[in-house]
């Protein structure tokens, strides 16, 4: 236990010997120590991961599915063995449910493509949200063009949060699709996800959740969620890049078409017909991330050893904090102020573009997401171009939101 | 990498006051510039004499960079021919992407971008302006991208 002075505060989680597990937080940052705040738009990877995915690399590599040598065989054990470790870390009832894809927006596509484009007719109808991710409203604009169905938008409020009653009158007899996320990447917004899957069960109408900026952040059981489809990625997770995870409630993978074609999602071809594999290996055509999977379960296994109640609550204790900080400053505003927030604050300052925060931060070795953050529509509710983005994860400290709010102090010098 | 070099005083002035700021109507050229990745627009409309630009107006919403030197690019070319405009083009994309470039003469005030190029990620928001005033001089009108831009 090494916490400093000024983290002996009531969190018994310890950030300072987690941030030791994170080499790359050592570093400097134009000469000031690394202040690491945009987890939300990749966190980085502990060495327990990266030293996972080495030892398969270096000692168990070969192609998955295909021989009968030791080598394939071990690199099939620790991919089956990864999609396993999933499978328990969301709940799903079998692996047949855990497709591994290489992300978020690959795992959207997919469900977009062999889900959707293939029983949707014109009149039809896609019912998404106004804090959308563009991952969960361009995949849908995209069936909307092949098919001639409609995307429907539910509103939010000026704190950004779902309109709920409105979100339920959306959902009709021509509704086939509900898609959400669970929590807003731009906002922060948390999805009240109970009562919108209720409402669309109600009318037998299946949901999805982009679940990108969720899963590094609460416990998610897709079985109590009773959720249709939970997309999420790897390297929001501490994990590596280009590994994903498609959860899909078995009976609707079932009824669905392969996406891609290729290797592995067969049984046997010949020029006149072809069969295809069984769930899941059905949709992961060609030879999958294998090394990326050894990392994904790596960073599941890492996560969980820390505990993500507390991980959340150690978050939710520095949004707190953050919040309370940056609304002492006048000229700033926090866009996106729900009642119920995950680790990220978005905000502007007067009279300077977020683009300039973020050079003037990043000259302090303060990382924040600046930009639009893949929500233009989010943008354009809030009359901004974009926003300066903070987000927190089982790493950061208090320091970090001091660190912030001096730099932030910093950009009015700068600007006069 | 200084930020005093990055937002030096004439940047700042320029971004505080912008010159020649607004929207001709008519005017005989105009474009818009759009950098997807950060959602910065400006749109530049032009009164031309011949080749002449005789007047210049841009509007729109971006960074301090991004406004400065749209700024200070519809000082330097009112009155420049599309001859002169094509330099001036040249020397300030050299001075935005070349470590070893030294000022040249003809830019003027428009050397207050030389800190810039220490900034990779900002030169796109300096170089919005000038893609967008060669697009209204080259189609007449229409909209251009710094990612179709710069390729």
């Amino acid at each position: 236990m090494a916490a400093s002075v000024r983290d002996l505060t009531p969190s018994p989680f310890d950030a300072e010997r987690v941030r030791r597990d994170f080499p790359i937080l050592a570093r400097e940052v134009n000469g000031r120590p690394l202040t690491y705040l945009d987890s939300a738009a990749s966190a980085q990877q502990p060495r327990a991961v990266v030293r996972a995915v080495e030892d398969y690399v270096l000692h168990s590599h070969a192609n998955v599915h295909r021989g009968v040598h030791t080598l394939s065989q071990e690199a099939t054990a620790a991919y089956e063995g990864a999609r396993e470790r999933v499978r328990r870390f969301v709940n799903a009832r079998s692996v047949r449910e855990i497709i591994l894809v290489r992300g978020t927006t690959e795992a959207i596509n997919l469900v977009a493509q062999s889900y959707a484009r293939p029983r949707l007719k014109p009149g039809d109808e896609i019912l998404i949200t106004a804090l959308e991710h563009h991952a969960n409203i361009v995949p849908w604009q995209m069936v909307c063009e092949a098919t001639g169905c409609t995307l429907t938008v539910a509103p939010i409020n000026r704190r950004g949060e779902l309109e709920l009653e409105a979100f339920a009158q959306l959902i009709s007899a021509r509704t086939r699709l509900v898609a959400v996320a669970h929590v807003s990447n731009a906002l922060g917004t948390v999805l009240p996800l109970a009562p919108i899957v209720a409402a669309a069960h109600a009318r037998g109408i299946p949901v999805l959740v982009d679940g990108a900026q969720a899963i590094p952040h609460r416990k998610i059981d897709v079985r109590a969620l009773d959720v249709d489809f939970y997309a999420f990625s790897g390297h929001k997770l501490y994990g590596p890049t280009g590994i994903g995870v498609l959860y899909g409630r078995e009976e609707l993978l079932e009824s669905m078409p392969p996406w891609q074609g290729g290797g592995d999602m067969i049984l046997t071809v010949s020029f006149e017909r072809t069969t295809y594999n069984a769930l899941p290996y059905k949709f992961e055509a060609g030879t999958p991330n294998m090394s990326g999977a050894v990392g994904l379960a790596a960073a599941i296994d890492y996560l969980e050893g820390l505990g993500i109640e507390a991980v959340a609550r150690h978050e939710h204790e520095l949004l707190e904090l953050a919040s309370a900080e940056l609304a002492r400053i006048p000229e700033l505003t926090i866009i996106g102020t729900a009642a119920e927030k995950g680790a990220v604050i978005s905000f502007t300052l007067e009279g300077v573009h977020p683009h300039d925060l973020g050079t003037i931060l990043d000259s302090e070795g303060v990382a924040v997401r600046t930009g639009h953050h893949c929500a233009m529509p989010v943008m354009d509710f809030f009359g901004v171009p974009a926003t300066a983005r903070a987000s927190f994860a089982c790493y950061n400290t208090r320091e970090d939101v001091h660190r912030l709010v001096a730099a932030i102090h910093n950009v009015r010098k700068v600007f006069g | 990498m200084e930020l005093k070099d990055l937002y030096r005083d004439v940047i700042l002035d320029h971004n505080r006051a912008p010159r020649n700021f607004g929207r001709l109507d008519p005017a005989d050229a105009s474009a818009e510039g759009h950098n997807p990745l950060c959602g910065d627009r400006l749109t530049v409309s032009l009164r031309l004499s011949g080749d002449r630009i005789e007047d210049i107006r841009f509007e729109g919403k971006g960074c301090a960079i991004s406004t400065a030197s749209a700024s200070l690019m519809s000082e330097a070319v009112k009155g420049k021919d599309r001859g002169a405009i094509g330099k001036l083009f040249d020397a300030v994309h050299n001075l935005l992407t070349r470590q070893d470039a030294v000022a040249a003469p003809e830019l003027g005030k428009l050397a207050a971008l030389s800190g810039v190029r220490e900034f990779p990620s900002r030169v796109k928001c300096a170089s919005l302006a000038w893609h967008t005033l060669n697009a209204a001089l080259e189609r007449g009108s229409g909209t251009v991208s710094t990612e179709a831009a710069e390729k």
